[in-house]
Order: structure tokens, then C-alpha cells, then sequence
């Protein structure tokens, strides 16, 4: 039926057309010549030439990269050896420490937030950004574990052990046998982390001090007087960038992914003759 | 941080203001001229400000908060009295900006900026004259009334309009006050924060509560709009800087004080804040038309009605019942 296939189509482009729009018309107004939402005021590229001027909002950026990075990364390594050790406990252990995990997904941020900044200035850590850093470390942890965990789960054990028969120690083997097959967990854990890291606004608010600020802060400070249109013009920069990043990532995976194939083909192959032959 | 400075260490001060609330140059300025670095951190209300300096969470020096917070912040010893020896400059702050309600000794702050609520209008979708807070009941501008998602600014300027303070504590006074923003609120196209401004000069609305600040601002971007103070009065406010008790830099914080009410300082934040400056040599250096302008800069006679909010303490919990009450309706 053609009225359900356009059906069909429209309502996916209906829908990206609703995510996309907010950002188009960001993107439009960054080169207005006005500070205003309400009126085109004529082009201009003012307010690119004004961002990269502003100490404020660069301090901002560099702030909010580098802690997401350093955090993100931090969060993956100690997160994927949690997620290994968690997915070896016995039952109700496993259950007590998964209740645990989930607590600051759970937990509005605010309260996040609040505890976090009152248990630094009770351990004596001025808040900054080695504080900053252990927070978002912090609420990025539960993340991680649960993209790795439910790899863990569809791991076959069985390779890891023939890894070991085979003469590998289980260091190398974890290196070389189980993390590719967590791999996709991990890096989803790690982008995941990453852009939480990037977005968040009160638990960094209430755990950073002394001039340490991320983006997300100093935007939502400027609240009160409107937004300046340089925030536009970074938001532009930041999109096409990311865009441009993920077009790039993309291409290399789907010619990675044929090669993969083949690969798994083979281990399977691999497989099924150690069974036969045990 | 450790102590005051010593002989070799650079002296450091912290401070905590609006965001996009000060000429950036200033600061740089400032380090130069004295040899004081300053570290700059922002906030996007006066009640996270609170909450950080309360628990102990912030180590500024100067931090610039509004006229209600600052007299909740005195009232609970936050503050650190002002060395007014130290601060020479305070005297070009203009006579009617001393000794206001919320610090009548001027003993713990200096304005920095200053405002008022009104009504910002479009002319050519107003008919009427715009004197009063009552057009915005006006049953002829349904749906064309924009109103500010702010429970004090709200139910202040219907106390106004109704002839009662806006810090009344009672309760036949609140009580009138909620029965009229329930009748209103069929006649309000929305409840907004600073969506107001674009949506005004976009000609979306015809009629919106907003702060004299916006209001100068808007008038600029769309020449049909309109600021005015109702005859009833509304509410005057006033950020003023002030040293938190917990600041080891008083010393500096009182030169950088100082420093911010040097006239071509104040004349720089001013000019980029787009504000009324409170300082009489400000004053002198704007654009005459700006100055005259009683939108930007209203005499006191415009201003004879009008209160600044007082810190209700724990009788907050009554406006925000009542608040929460409008809203649900």
C-alpha cells in the first residue's frame, strides 16, 4: 500500500526533523546580527571572531573536553574491572553490589550533586577540579558497567579456558581473548560516559570551585541575561565537528565490519573443531 | 587557599557573580593595575549561590548577589562588614542607592547594579494607555499577555495592583491576591522566563511583565515596544557586592570593590550589562538619551510606590503553597 509506506517515511522524517530542527535554528542564528531570537538583524560572522576572544567560554570548553575525557577513560578502565568482578560474584552479592551501581542513575542529580559537594569539604578536598574530576568519575561509573555487563554475559567462557589450555596467562588472555569481545560494551560505555560527562550542569555546579568551570555551567549562568550568541557560534563548531568525526568513524566501521565477519567465521570454525575433537 | 599574601606569592581573590554580568576587560585590568589575580566563577541563581556558600562549598572573596538574598545572608552571619576607609569610591554611589532596606547601614555591600519590574508593551497591538498593572486583567488581550514564571514577581505585582505591599503577611491580602492570578490565568498566553524577551520582540504576545533590564534591551531590538512602571508601584531591586565571613582576602576584596567604582570601570560594565548603574559619574559618561530614558533610568517621583522584596524567612512556605495553588488551577 503506498499511503502506509509514505506513511511510514514521513513519520521517520517527522521525527528527525523534530530533533534536528532546534539545532538547524541554532546553528541559522549564530550568524545574526542581533542577540535576539525574535529578529534577523542581517548575516554576520561576528560572533565567531568574539567567541574565540572570550576567556570565559574558552576556559569553559577546555575545562569541559579535558574532564570528559580524563573521566570518561577513567570510568571505562575502572568500570569494565568492576563490571568483570561484579559479573563473578555470587548472587546476592552480585544483586547488593548492582543495587549499589544503580543508586546514581537512579538518584536525581541534585542530590548527586549535594552529597558529593558536602563529602569533599568533609574530607578536606578544596573543591576544583581534582573534585570535579572524582565526581564526574563518580556518576560515570554505573554507565559503564552496565554497557560491559551484558557482554560479559554472552561471553563464552569456554574460550576464555581453551585461551588458557592453549599456554596463555589469563592476563593475556583477558587482553587478547576477552576484551574484543567486550570491546562494543566498552566503547559504548565510553562514549556513553563521555557525553554525560559533557552535558552535566548540577553535579558540577556543586562539586567545582575556584574558577574551574565547564560549559554547561556557564551557560546556564547567563540564564538570567539571555544567551549570548557566541554560545551559538560554539554549539555550531562543536555539531560540525562531531558531525564531521562520526561521518569518519562510521566509514571506517562498515569497512571494518566486513572484515570482522570473515574473522568470526573463522573463530567459530576454530570452535566447533576443539569441541569435536574433546 | 592559604592565608594573605606573603612576600613572593601573587595574592589571589575569587569572584562569584552573575553570568555575562560584568566587562570581562575589567578583570584583566584589575590584575594588571595591582597585581591581584582574580579567579572567576559564575552562577545562574541566587538561591545556588546560597547553597554553595552555606555549606561551606566556596572560598570567594567578593560575590554579588540581590538585594533579598544579601539581607537573608546578613541576617544568618555570612557577611563580613565593609572597611569603608578602604572603599573611597563608595561616594560616588548616588545618595538614594544608600542605606536601602535589606543593608540600612550600608555596612556590608555596594550596589552595582539596579532595576525595576514593569510592563513591556507593543504599541501597535495596545490600544490602550499602559499605566496600570490592571491591563494585564484586560479580558481584550487574551492570550496576549505573557507573564513571568516567578512566584514573587507574580503574585508581588498583583499585591501592587491591588493597593497592598508586596511583602504583606496577611492573609486576606494573599488571599485576594491568588483569587485574581486564578482569574487572570485564562488570559495568559504563558508563564515564560527569558523566552520573553524574544518572543516580545518577535511580536508574539502584546503585553509581558519583565525587568527594566530586558525591557531597555528589548525596546532596542523592536522599536514598537514599550517600557513602563505602573502608577501602583512595583518592585525596585538592587545586586550589590558583598564580602562573604569565610574570605581570607578582605583586603583585596575591598580594593577590588573599590576598583569596580572607579567611574570608567563602572562605565564599562554598565555600557555592556545594558543596566541602570547606580553611580552618579555613570550616569554623566551614557548616552543622554539612555539616561533620560525612564524606562532605563526612572526619576524618583516614578519610583514613589515602589518596594524592594523583603526575605520572608520561613513565611516563603506560604507564598509557595499559594504559588503552587495558582499554578495547579
Amino acid at each position: 500500500m503506498v499511503g502506509l509506506k509514505l506513511l511510514k517515511r514521513s513519520y521517520t522524517f517527522i521525527i528527525f526533523f523534530f530533533l534536528y530542527a532546534p539545532i538547524a535554528v541554532l546553528i541559522v542564528f549564530s550568524f545574526n546580527d542581533s542577540k535576539s531570537r525574535g529578529n534577523w538583524a542581517g548575516f554576520t560572522t561576528k560572533w565567531y571572531s568574539q567567541l574565540f576572544h572570550d576567556q570565559q567560554i574558552l576556559k569553559s570548553l577546555y575545562y569541559t573536553i579535558a574532564i570528559a575525557l580524563i573521566s570518561s577513560v577513567f570510568a571505562t578502565v575502572i568500570g569494565t574491572a568492576a563490571a568483570i568482578g561484579i559479573h563473578n560474584m555470587k548472587r546476592l552479592m552480585r544483586k547488593v553490589v548492582m543495587n549499589l551501581t544503580y543508586l546514581p542513575v537512579v538518584n536525581a542529580d541534585i542530590v548527586t550533586g549535594i552529597s558529593l559537594m558536602l563529602l569533599f569539604i568533609f574530607i578536606r578536598i578544596k573543591l576544583g577540579f581534582l573534585s570535579l574530576l572524582l565526581a564526574h568519575i563518580t556518576f560515570n561509573l554505573p554507565y559503564v558497567i552496565l554497557s560491559v555487563l551484558p557482554k560479559l554475559r554472552q561471553l563464552d567462557r569456554n574460550v576464555y579456558e581453551a585461551a588458557l589450555d592453549l599456554g596463555a596467562t589469563p592476563l593475556y588472555a583477558y587482553f587478547k581473548v576477552i576484551l574484543p569481545e567486550l570491546m562494543p560494551g566498552v566503547i559504548t560505555g565510553l562514549l556513553l560516559a563521555f557525553t554525560l560527562s559533557l552535558d552535566d550542569f548540577v553535579i558540577s555546579f556543586f562539586t567545582t570551585g575556584s574558577g574551574v568551570t565547564n560549559l554547561s555551567i556557564t551557560i546556564y549562568s547567563m540564564a538570567r541575561r539571555g544567551i549570548n550568541p557566541q554560545i551559538n557560534a560554539l554549539s555550531t563548531i562543536m555539531f560540525v565537528t562531531v558531525l564531521v568525526l562520526l561521518i569518519l568513524v562510521n566509514y571506517r566501521m562498515s569497512r571494518d565490519a566486513r572484515v570482522t565477519r570473515d574473522r568470526k567465521e573463522k573463530n567459530k570454525n576454530a570452535q566447533d573443531y576443539l569441541l569435536q575433537k574433546a | 587557599m592559604t592565608g594573605c599574601s606573603s612576600a613572593n606569592a601573587r595574592p589571589t581573590i575569587t569572584v562569584y557573580n552573575w553570568g555575562d554580568y560584568i566587562d570581562e576587560s575589567v578583570l584583566q585590568d584589575f590584575e594588571k593595575k595591582y597585581d591581584i589575580k582574580v579567579v572567576y566563577d559564575t552562577y545562574a541563581t541566587n538561591e545556588d549561590m546560597y547553597v554553595k556558600l552555606k555549606s561551606g562549598g566556596g572560598d570567594y572573596d567578593v560575590v554579588i548577589p540581590s538585594d533579598y538574598m544579601i539581607k537573608r545572608m546578613i541576617t544568618e552571619n555570612m557577611l563580613q562588614k565593609l572597611n569603608t576607609a578602604n572603599i573611597p569610591n563608595l561616594s560616588y554611589i548616588e545618595k538614594r542607592f544608600r542605606g536601602l532596606p535589606y543593608d540600612p547601614g550600608d555596612e556590608y555591600s555596594v550596589p552595582y547594579m539596579w532595576g525595576t519590574v514593569g510592563i513591556i508593551y507593543n504599541k501597535k497591538m495596545v490600544s490602550d494607555t499602559v499605566d496600570s498593572w490592571k491591563i494585564l486583567w484586560n479580558k481584550k488581550y487574551s492570550k496576549q499577555i505573557l507573564m513571568q514564571d516567578s512566584q514573587r514577581d507574580c503574585i508581588g505585582i498583583t499585591l501592587k495592583m491591588l493597593g497592598y505591599s508586596m511583602n504583606t503577611r496577611k492573609t486576606e491580602e494573599l488571599d485576594a491576591a491568588k483569587k485574581a492570578l486564578i482569574e487572570q490565568k485564562p488570559l495568559v498566553l504563558a508563564y515564560v522566563v527569558d523566552e520573553v524577551k524574544d518572543k516580545m520582540i518577535a511580536g508574539e504576545a502584546a503585553l509581558a511583565v519583565v525587568w527594566s533590564g530586558d525591557g531597555i534591551y528589548m525596546e532596542r531590538e523592536n522599536p514598537d515596544l514599550q517600557y513602563v512602571i505602573p502608577k501602583e508601584g512595583t518592585n525596585e531591586w538592587v545586586d550589590a557586592m558583598v564580602i562573604p565571613s569565610t574570605s581570607k582576602h578582605q583586603k583585596e576584596a575591598e580594593m577590588f570593590i573599590n576598583y569596580m567604582c572607579e567611574p570608567d570601570i563602572a562605565f564599562k560594565n554598565a555600557d555592556y550589562i545594558g543596566y541602570a548603574s547606580p553611580h552618579s559619574e555613570v550616569m554623566k559618561m551614557l548616552d543622554p538619551k539612555l539616561v533620560n530614558d525612564r524606562s532605563a533610568y526612572p526619576t524618583e517621583d516614578d519610583l514613589k510606590n515602589s518596594e524592594f522584596f523583603e526575605y520572608l524567612g520561613d513565611y516563603v512556605k506560604v507564598y509557595d503553597k499559594m504559588w503552587t495553588e495558582i499554578k495547579a488551577e
